[in-house]
């Protein structure tokens, strides 16, 4: 018999410590899978975040670094420029790319770094026990917007995409979400594109996943899946930014 | 790594520093303009790529430091410089490094603070630069040169202490150090390659925990993070001893006129040079005056006061801050001499007058 599906080479085996229900895993494997069909294993250098998936280097299996929270893209920045011939990608949650770290982000890509960047938009701060992210949806509760967020103190949700779509260096930009089958799929094709166009040497790609994240929107696995289709991607809207 | 012949040049302390890296084999700089110390920045702007290697105007110091920590778990020769604000920026970035075990070389060029300050010369950044400015239990090697020959000397001194230790190092240096101009003896041309996924700097050993992509070997994981319960001390210990081996084999100064000196003045960087001229003056006039010039600052030298402790000598720390660098002096007398204390800081330099008047 044919073996038509197996664990991808680029993803230890091992259980890992993300919630049911949580985007990671899945992100994880589809940049795992990515990265094995291109055949580019061992030439990846990854940049992790910090956040949930501060320890996803012991989840991948190729050479990776950590990064200070927000600064993943200043550390790949250096990482592609003294090794141009590696594929360099960051993984970065919104508070990593899109608070902390945005002067990095900015920067980045307006020097048009050929890197690859996987941002994972969950709309909270998971790891700390669910503060508000700034991509967090105005009237959503949290930790720190326990009234729900409020346009005139906490501002609006931020579409740090849509503002890097104006930077003539920056080269291609996906929304994608993770909320079905058929979304995990085209997430898995943007996120190939964005590899493969840095192999190609075309330039600063960027794919944003909308991400479930049940333990900090206090709804089910399921129902969080339903709350990104219906409510998140209104103020979110996928496909190709540019 | 050959070098070309040493030649005469005049330069200016920062044109030093950064000549220096790129002849230790410094192949990435990164950097944000700040005075007194853009002289570095714009040599380094120039001639970095030049000798093949990777020259980026960060955004901010705070970008700067990190461009450096990527480039250096590459395995790169990897620095940033900056002025005392800008220093503060960098120590987050600067206590990851330690804690990656990464090599890399910060360059301090100190002007007056607390705050925005000013951009004349200073030393109040010792404790900054030898307290581990940054979170956590770490040290950076700390290396003060006095002239501009010594600033350019240092630099390989940096890079291989950096690397043999896998820790970061920092050149502590001030804004009259930076601007003064002397001639140096230096090396001519440097040799770098710069080639597609090979390393950029060809002259030194590779290393093996290094981040080039895992072809032909397990993964590398360059890290600072253990939260395993017992991990992180055990990796703290492992600091530790290895601390304890730069403070028993680096410690570095330079002594004047030690072997009959009732009054040794202690000094480093610019107040050394100050001091030199004191001790000329006085000993002209008969008066046993010494000096012990602390070269790195961490480890502190304490074996250059500790042969002293049975004579009755009198110890003069004299600095442009209001008593750092005194405190590791009384550490390592430890109470068997007297230690005085002439500071000035915001920026004055002392004139050797006012301290001879201390000392009478």
């Amino acid at each position: 018999m044919k073996k038509v599906f197996s664990y991808p080479k680029s993803l230890r085996n091992v259980p890992t410590h993300y919630c049911a229900g949580c985007g990671h895993g899945i992100a994880h494997r589809l940049i795992a899978e990515v990265v094995d069909e291109l055949g580019i294993r061992e030439k990846v250098i990854a940049v992790a975040p910090v956040g949930c998936a501060v320890v996803a280097y012991d989840y991948w299996d190729f050479d990776c670094s950590e990064a200070a929270h927000g600064r993943a893209l200043a550390v790949a920045t250096a990482i592609k420029r003294v090794r141009p011939g590696n594929i360099v990608f960051t993984y970065q949650g919104d508070g990593d790319l899109a608070a902390i770290g945005t002067s990095e982000t900015i920067h980045a890509a307006n020097r048009g770094e050929n890197l690859a960047v996987i941002f994972i938009n969950n709309a909270v701060y998971g790891m700390t026990g669910g503060q508000m992210a700034p991509t967090t949806l105005i009237g959503q509760k949290t930790a720190t917007t326990p009234r729900g967020r409020q346009a005139n103190l906490e501002g609006y949700p931020l579409k740090i995409s849509e503002l890097l779509g104006q930077l003539p260096a920056v080269k291609y930009i996906e929304r994608v979400s993770l909320h079905s089958p058929q979304e995990v799929n085209k997430t898995k094709q943007a996120i190939k594109q964005a590899f493969q166009n840095q192999m190609d040497n075309i330039g600063f790609s960027l794919v944003e996943i909308l991400s479930p994240c049940p333990t900090y929107l206090g709804l089910s696995a399921a129902k969080t899946l339903g709350w990104i289709k219906d409510v998140m991607i209104k103020e979110f809207p996928l496909g190709r930014i540019k | 790594m050959t070098r070309e012949k040493r030649k005469k040049i005049l330069m200016s302390g920062n044109e030093a520093i950064a000549e220096g890296a790129i002849q230790a084999g410094c192949c990435f700089y990164a950097g944000y303009p700040i005075t007194p110390q853009n002289e570095l920045t714009a040599y380094m702007a120039k001639h970095m790529p030049e000798a093949g290697g990777i020259f980026i105007q960060a955004e901010s110091e705070l970008a700067a430091i990190n461009m450096v920590f990527g480039a250096a778990a590459c395995g790169s020769r990897a620095m940033t410089s900056s002025s005392s604000p800008g220093i503060s920026l960098k120590q987050e970035g600067i206590s990851y490094i330690a804690g990656a075990e990464l090599p890399a070389v910060i360059v301090n060029v100190m002007r007056g603070g607390p705050g925005l300050g000013n951009i004349w010369p200073a030393q109040s950044d010792y404790f900054q630069a030898t307290r581990s400015g940054g979170h956590g239990d770490y040290h950076c090697l700390v290396l003060a040169p006095s002239s501009v020959q010594e600033t350019y000397d240092l630099m390989f001194s940096a890079f291989e202490l950096a690397d043999k230790y896998r820790n970061p190092a920092i050149i502590l240096s001030d804004g009259m150090l930076g601007q003064m101009m002397e001639p140096i003896v230096a090396y001519g041309k440097s040799h770098m390659a710069y080639g597609n996924n090979k390393p950029l700097a060809i002259s030194h050993k590779p290393k093996k925990w290094a981040l080039t992509g895992c072809l032909g070997r397990k993964p590398n994981i360059v890290k600072s993070f253990y939260l395993r319960e017992g991990d992180l001390e055990e990796f703290n210990l492992k600091l530790q001893r290895k601390y304890q081996i730069i403070k028993q084999k680096e410690q570095r100064w330079e002594e004047l006129f030690l072997d009959d000196a009732k009054i040794i003045l202690v000094a480093y960087g610019t107040m050394a040079r100050i001091a030199r001229s004191i001790v000329k003056t006085l000993r002209q006039k008969g008066k046993k005056v010494g000096l012990i010039r602390p070269i790195t600052l961490w480890p502190f030298p304490e074996q250059a006061f500790t042969q002293y402790s049975k004579r009755n000598t009198q110890y003069l720390v004299i600095e442009m801050s209001y008593g750092q660098m005194l405190e590791d002096v009384r550490l390592s007398v430890n109470g068997k001499n007297t230690v005085e204390f002439f500071g000035r800081s915001g920026g004055g330099v002392p004139t050797e007058e006012e301290i001879i008047k201390k000392i009478k």
